[in-house]
């Protein structure tokens, strides 16, 4: 058995982020990863991808963007390489092709089992991201078998689909940017749209993400948010990572010739239901909007910001007049159902008792027990903390608490 | 989230009460389910009368002080006696009155003073449907519009957030969008 202070799982931004504050703070500890570095960004993203914040923004510990488009977006490949090249750069201790298969508490100790051999530690970060699988909805199994289901992990690019009308569900941006894709590809495409964050790409000449980050939004705390459970159930933005489309909205993908119905809310025998709720999702979403740029307005004034372009205000969100209200998924219009329906963490191989009645990973800004610490997750200490730009200030809060517990605990 | 305490409102609403009550059953999950009831009893023709009292709910059987009476029949024009209004519209009277509460609940949580609330429900019905006649077409509501006028201290905008929160968190907004399974039987 190995024996270290502090094991890492997971060799993304957050485990690289978190190796280097430790390694700052003369903790030792090694990176388990079952792949290889940036495992996730080159496995199971689709191949048009950008993030959907602007390459001034990648900024981790040590470590920034310092290429020529500072306004640019990256490519998912892109971001695995700047991933590879910050690994090397903190010389970070990483175990590739590791799988984590258990982690146990044997007294003040971690016992974690892998495929290649048993470690022991003192401290867990983990670090193995928040969209390892993707939250489909139990009603899916009663999809007729005529009908192919992918879900983003799985989805590359639209050659991958039979031919025919797909059902995209969700209204994220991983949603309406698969819309978008397979639209633009020939597929007949419906969109069924639940609760949704309509934004624009730029405002007043400048990024949504600029404004985000200098007004401090992005840098709200746990603290701040009177919910604390719905801030971190947000839906992400509404966004694609190209400079030039302003919005990949509702309206956009109706432009495009996309059906957009209500909620997919389930199925009687082979028909699926959608909500009747549609206009009250657009119109949240429309007023969600616009209190976001009241805020940056008023922001900019206070800032005296004067250079700026003036405020302006969008259309509202056409709905039709009767959207669909249910679909026969036996009469052949839809030939594929992707659930672009959100994403949460797997962490099946923890067996401890650290998480609430609905099986979510419990933590208190990122600290889940006595020498067990979370990164990466929505919302878990700011509103960035998901961000490549948020988590190496978490992780360099977690380490401060992981060394000054340790100390405590020695004396 | 706009919630000015140091401005008094009243709405006759007891937020604190709705707040604590979410903290207790963050607690104790099960103390939430609630089942509502009413029995209804044939009088005669399409005439019926509900009447509504018990409840369960924080794990325990409630009896009302007094029982409430909800009667239904049908207009004339279907032959009928019209001596109540009709299901239907009984059901477009909830959804009025669960949004126009919720529009209260929600207007005193982010410090809004509301002076009136007035709204009209219509919902369009192809009665073919009831009557049998084509089986394209549905015996419910094909579609139900409702048109809020709210005098409050408050901007355009923040008036039509309180609509579209009340409709976000509504139980007759739910139930009259989404599918329901109904279990019938006979005892």
């Amino acid at each position: 058995m190995k024996r270290i202070s502090a094991l890492i799982i997971g060799a993304g931004q957050a485990g690289l982020a978190m190796s280097h504050h430790l390694s700052a703070r003369s903790v030792p500890n090694v990176i388990l990863e079952r792949g290889e570095v940036a495992n996730s960004w080159k496995t199971e993203r689709w191949d048009s991808l950008r993030l959907l914040t602007p390459n001034w923004q990648s900024r981790l510990p040590g470590h920034a963007y310092a290429g020529d488009d500072p306004d640019g977006f990256m490519s998912v490949a892109q971001t695995a390489k700047f991933l590879d090249t910050y690994a090397a750069t903190i010389t970070a201790p990483i175990e590739t092709r590791t799988t984590v298969t258990r982690v146990r508490r044997i007294g003040d100790d971690y016992e974690v089992e892998t495929n290649r051999g048993l470690w022991s530690c003192r401290n867990i970060v983990l670090a193995s991201g928040a969209c390892n699988r993707a939250s489909i909805p139990q009603f899916s199994t009663g999809i007729p078998e005529s009908i192919d289901q992918l879900s983003p992990l799985a989805y590359r690019n639209p050659s991958q689909l039979r031919p025919g009308g797909v059902l995209v569900v969700g209204a994220s941006a991983t949603g309406v940017q698969l819309a978008a894709e397979l639209r633009a590809a020939g597929h007949d495409v419906m969109l069924a749209a639940g609760h949704h964050v309509r934004m624009p790409r730029f405002y007043r000449g400048r990024d949504i993400q600029w404004w985000m980050d200098r007004s401090g939004l992005l840098s709200t705390t746990v603290a701040e948010v009177d919910d604390l459970q719905r801030a971190r159930a947000v839906p992400s933005l509404q966004l694609v990572g190209e400079a030039s489309t302003r919005f990949l909205d509702l309206n956009t993908l109706q432009s495009a010739g996309v059906e957009i119905v209500g909620r997919f809310t389930g199925l009687r025998d082979r028909t699926a239901l959608f909500s009747g709720g549609l206009a009250n999702a657009t119109a949240l979403s429309d007023l969600k909007m616009n209190r976001a740029l009241d805020g940056f307005d008023a922001w900019a004034a206070e800032a005296g910001l004067t250079d700026l372009p003036a405020p302006e205000r969008f259309a509202p969100t056409k709905v039709a007049e009767a959207p669909r209200l249910s679909l026969d998924l036996a009469r052949g219009r839809i030939s594929t159902i992707l659930w672009a329906t959100g994403f949460r963490p797997d962490f099946d191989w923890l067996h401890l008792p650290v998480f609430d009645h609905k099986s979510r990973l419990a933590h208190e800004g990122g600290v889940v027990a006595r020498g067990l610490y979370v990164l990466g997750l929505p919302f878990l200490r700011k509103r960035n903390s998901t961000l490549i730009d948020g988590v190496g200030a978490d992780a360099a809060a977690l380490a401060d608490h992981l060394v000054s517990t340790n100390v405590r605990h020695a004396a | 989230m706009n919630v000015q305490s140091n401005v008094t409102v009243n709405n006759g609403v007891n937020t604190e009460a709705l707040i604590g009550a979410r903290g207790a059953f963050a607690e104790a999950p099960q103390a939430a389910q609630f089942t509502f009831r009413s029995s209804c009893s044939w009088i005669e023709g399409t005439y019926s009368a509900n009447k509504i009292n018990s409840y369960f709910g924080l794990g325990q059987e409630h009896e009302r002080k007094r029982t409430f009476s909800i009667e239904s029949d049908h207009p004339e024009v279907f032959a009928a006696a019209d001596r109540a209004p009709t299901p239907p519209e009984i059901a477009l009277a909830a959804l009025a009155s669960c949004l126009t509460g919720g529009v209260a609940a929600v207007a005193q949580h982010r410090g809004i003073q509301l002076r009136s609330v007035q709204s009209t429900v219509e919902g369009d019905i192809d009665v073919q449907g009831i009557l049998g006649m084509d089986p394209e077409i549905r015996s419910g509501f094909s579609s139900i519009r409702v048109s809020f006028e709210i005098d409050a201290d408050a901007s355009k905008d923040e008036i039509a957030a309180l609509v579209a929160q009340s409709q976000k968190r509504s139980a007759m907004f739910d139930i009259l969008t989404n599918p329901t399974n109904v279990n019938v039987s006979l005892a």
